[in-house]
């Protein structure tokens, strides 16, 4: 499956990275968090575990706030408010 | 609330445990000891080749654990700034020195320190360089099999019979130096050996087994010493270099973002103290985990050691050759039986007995001929503790919820099966992978593993700028808004 990036509504976007193993995952999400506007919330669908650790550490240090996350049969989805 | 907070301190259990998940561990278990069973009844003294699958479980379940990738460590670092699984490497490289010492003071050792010399580096480079593409290193890609990722299946295929063809054929031949031909030649090896017809035994005779090398016990002249071992080996040679690298990793990847959540504008000596440690512990899973392996690996060490006096044997081969089972062992009457943590010598193994069914003669040069020969996999003891590290990642992976069959996409199969060629040729000419050229060199006072982690680190990051230009050519040919 291809990686999908889209705005999913008002200040809201959607990447979906499922089939992808490291690195794609943390890099779609840090260049997808590049691109939208500051506050805006970006959810993320992925399936490769390792990613989200990489994930949370970016956010940390990049002042991005990940505010909820949820799980099905291995596929997470995380949303994350960019700072 | 953090994000860590959030993510309920994330590595394992990412998504809390499943009760389904517990049943598939607990079937996983079960079938591991009806095998070992089985294999007992065949014959008991295949307990020696049980240890191996067992620890083999044990690592998978630590490695999960920890989620231990030196991929991880290098990309992330370079790719999105990411200090935290090379710092849980680096500090489960200071505390497995500790283990590594009691066990060598206890002389339970089984290491061997690697010659010193040009080929590590350049091994190292294509190995860092490799592991980028594959989105894991050696033992990462086992316990991500282990997760149901096919791409990491296809990236073991690719290590297995990329070293096979690598050690076994003449293709490179032409760039042997003269010197190393006759080096080699004058090594006086067995008729049944083509000393000089492939590039790898040539490397391995005429250059190779030329070389010294020697632990830092060794090198200051207090091997099997106290000092030697716990002051030279894991002081000098692993937690000082250790600690430098996380003081350096904190300097240009954590300290900004540390000051700016806490919020210092003047950060004093004190502030940075715990910003270290905020990032010490933001890895403590990773830490953890080789701590455990370290703990284990000395355990097996141990164990091997006590079953080899037990039942009178050096090596495997000749426990196999007892039993009845005479094909695939090298001419020395051996076979691959290192009695700890390795991974990527099996591995090439596996894809050399496959090759060789096929009716490829790979029995002639050094590696397969004279040191690991090629037994049957099911009776291969590091190969069958690579399976039970796959199982023991597999495990916990079903308790966490994180278990899911994953198929690669195109873009994805092709980089696992380049990239998966890069590190076998990359272990082979380093002499190991980030666990035995690495992992298993520094923490037990070799200093070439620092080497080979200075030549990963240079691949590694070539490799991420290849990977981002990658990236940006396919977004850049794209008219979609939304490309990346």
């Amino acid at each position: 499956m291809a990686m999908k990036f889209e705005k999913s509504g008002d200040g809201a976007y959607m990447l979906n990275v499922t089939g992808y193993t490291c690195p794609h995952p943390q890099m779609y999400t840090k260049k997808a968090l590049q691109k939208i506007e500051s506050g805006s919330v970006l959810t993320l669908v992925f399936d490769n575990p390792s990613s989200g650790e990489s994930i949370i550490s970016m956010c940390e240090s990049e002042g991005n706030e990940l505010f909820e996350r949820s799980d099905s049969g291995g596929t997470f989805t995380w949303k994350i408010r960019k700072g | 609330m953090s994000n860590r907070d959030v993510c309920d301190v994330g590595v394992a259990g990412m998504a809390g445990t499943s009760t389904k998940g517990k049943v598939y561990a607990g079937v996983i278990v079960a079938l591991v000891a009806l095998a070992s069973v089985i294999a007992l009844s065949i014959d008991s003294r295949f307990l020696y080749m049980l240890v191996y699958v067992w620890f083999g479980v044990i690592y998978g379940l630590f490695l999960q654990y920890g989620r231990f990738c030196m991929a991880s460590a290098v990309r992330d670092l370079f790719a999105v700034g990411v200090p935290r699984m090379a710092v849980g490497v680096m500090i489960a490289v200071a505390l497995y020195s500790l283990t590594a010492a009691a066990v060598t003071m206890a002389g339970f050792s089984t290491f061997h320190a690697h010659p010193l010399g040009w080929h590590i580096i350049i091994g190292g480079a294509i190995f860092g360089f490799g592991i980028i593409f594959t989105g894991g290193c050696a033992s990462s890609s086992l316990y991500k099999s282990g997760e149901g990722n096919v791409g990491s299946m296809l990236v073991l295929v690719s290590i297995s019979f990329s070293q096979a063809i690598f050690v076994a054929s003449d293709w490179f031949s032409g760039l042997v130096p003269e010197s190393w031909t006759q080096s080699a030649l004058e090594k006086g090896m067995p008729e049944e050996l083509t000393i000089t017809s492939t590039w790898f035994d040539q490397f391995m005779a005429g250059y190779i087994w030329d070389l010294q090398g020697g632990t830092v016990a060794e090198m200051m002249g207090r091997e099997g010493t106290f000092f030697g071992i716990f002051v030279g080996n894991a002081l000098l040679g692993a937690i000082l270099p250790t600690f430098a690298i996380l003081v350096f990793l904190y300097i240009v990847a954590y300290r900004k973002g540390y000051m700016r959540r806490a919020k210092i504008q003047n950060p004093a000596f004190g502030d940075h103290m715990r910003g270290m440690w905020s990032m010490f512990t933001s890895s403590k899973n990773t830490a953890l985990a080789g701590l455990g392996i370290g703990i284990f690996a000395g355990l097996q060490m141990w164990t091997t050691g006590a079953l080899r006096d037990y039942y009178g044997i050096f090596n495997f081969g000749e426990m196999l050759e007892d039993m009845g089972y005479y094909t695939g062992i090298s001419i020395q009457g051996t076979v691959f039986d290192p009695g700890y943590w390795y991974i990527t010598t099996q591995e090439a193994q596996w894809g050399g007995w496959v090759l060789n069914k096929l009716g490829v003669d790979n029995m002639s040069n050094i590696f397969f001929g004279l040191e690991n020969g090629l037994p049957n996999p099911l009776l291969n003891a590091p190969g069958m503790m690579s399976i039970g590290i796959i199982l023991g990642a597999a495990m916990l992976a079903n308790i966490n919820r994180e278990f899911k069959w994953k198929l690669p996409s195109m873009e994805t199969a092709i980089f696992a099966i380049v990239g998966g060629t890069l590190m076998g040729i990359g272990a082979r000419v380093g002499m190991g992978c980030n666990v035995g050229a690495f992992f298993a060199a520094v923490t037990n006072g070799d200093l070439t593993g620092w080497i080979f982690l200075f030549g990963m680190a240079l691949g590694g990051y070539l490799g991420v700028k290849a990977f981002t230009w990658w990236m940006e050519w396919r977004a850049s040919r794209s008219n979609d808004e939304f490309a990346l």
